[in-house]
């Protein structure tokens, strides 16, 4: 009974919404004209990059900000949870991600340094570094997760203090993350550059953290 | 009818379906990927209807970006949390309430 009713109050949402959707007038306010118009003081090339660091830097803090909570969160749940020494992997294994990993550094790097003009930038390096940090531990090159060590923690906190620096030194300029026009490029490969590494280890440890042994209960 | 609006549509699904299976699921692994399902329907919508137009609006991709990110974060943490409770209890489910 309840299975039906919650199917169809979601059922009769779905034409709702859908049928105010076909009626929506096309773009009563629309963003493009003014981001473009200022694309030239942003200090970047590419309007996705200029939305997320400059227009609206605040929400990239407030995000890297979740994200390094929502880690320290999940090492507080979890609690020093002894972890498995990762099982030597198979050599053919290790000698491919040998050879991967440089690769992806070099992909996770460029896609940053191209996030200026095109499609890239510091979440989707952030990614790719996830990635290779993620297939090391798998095949048991980089044992440091088990026992997150200062470094570690430093480099997981890091683009949001970078972040946070920045935003705290441009405060006097009246406004939040207002950066001057003549630095806002370097600026913004600044914080991108710390985020990118952040988010490399906080995405890793989401997925590495996560899948520690369980402990005896 | 556009691309777009296609996409708006669909994620107006998407996020129904979330919600029908978020209320009625009672499986907590299953259950957060409901509402990642409902997470993804609200991105879909956002995004489709910023492309209604030839050239798409920035400002809802990004904050799209923003939002997948957080969503991953949201997930990694509502895991972490079923995890504790599967090992605390040896159940993924929630208890139920006494009333029912």
């Amino acid at each position: 009974m309840k299975r039906m009713v919650v199917i169809a109050v979601a059922a009769v949402f779905a034409m709702v919404l859908g049928g105010a959707m076909l009626d929506l007038p096309l773009g009563a306010i629309d963003l493009r004209i003014p981001v473009a118009a200022n694309l030239g003081e942003s200090g970047v090339s590419h309007p996705v990059t200029a939305v997320l660091l400059n227009y609206r830097g605040y929400d990239t803090l407030l995000e890297i900000a979740v994200l390094l909570l929502a880690l320290l969160a999940i090492l507080a749940v979890l609690g020093e949870t002894r972890a498995a020494t990762p099982r030597a992997a198979h050599p053919v294994l290790q000698t491919l991600v040998r050879l991967a990993t440089p690769l992806m550094i070099v992909v996770a790097v460029y896609l940053l340094w191209a996030g200026a003009f095109r499609p890239g930038g510091a979440f989707q390096a952030g990614a790719v570094l996830a990635a290779a940090a993620v297939l090391l531990h798998l095949v048991g090159l980089s044992p440091g997760w088990n026992t997150p060590r200062l470094k570690l923690r430093m480099g997981l906190a890091a683009g949001f203090a970078v972040f946070l620096a920045v935003a705290a030194a441009l405060l006097p300029q009246g406004a939040l993350l207002r950066y001057p026009p003549e630095a806002a490029g370097a600026l913004i490969l600044l914080i991108e550059s710390a985020l990118t590494l952040s988010l490399a280890l906080i995405l890793a440890g989401l997925f590495l953290l996560l899948s520690r042994d369980e402990e005896a209960p | 009818m556009t691309g777009g609006l296609l996409f708006a549509l669909t994620g107006v699904v998407l996020f129904a379906m979330g919600v029908a299976g978020v209320v009625l699921i009672g499986h907590l692994l299953r259950r957060i990927l409901a509402f990642n399902l409902m997470g993804s329907g609200a991105f879909l919508v956002l995004v489709g209807l910023a492309q209604r137009n030839d050239v798409p609006d920035p400002v809802p991709q990004a904050m799209v970006l923003t939002g997948i990110v957080v969503a991953v974060a949201a997930t990694a943490l509502a895991l972490a949390l079923a995890r504790k409770l599967h090992a605390l209890t040896g159940h993924l489910e929630l208890p139920e309430d006494a009333d029912e």
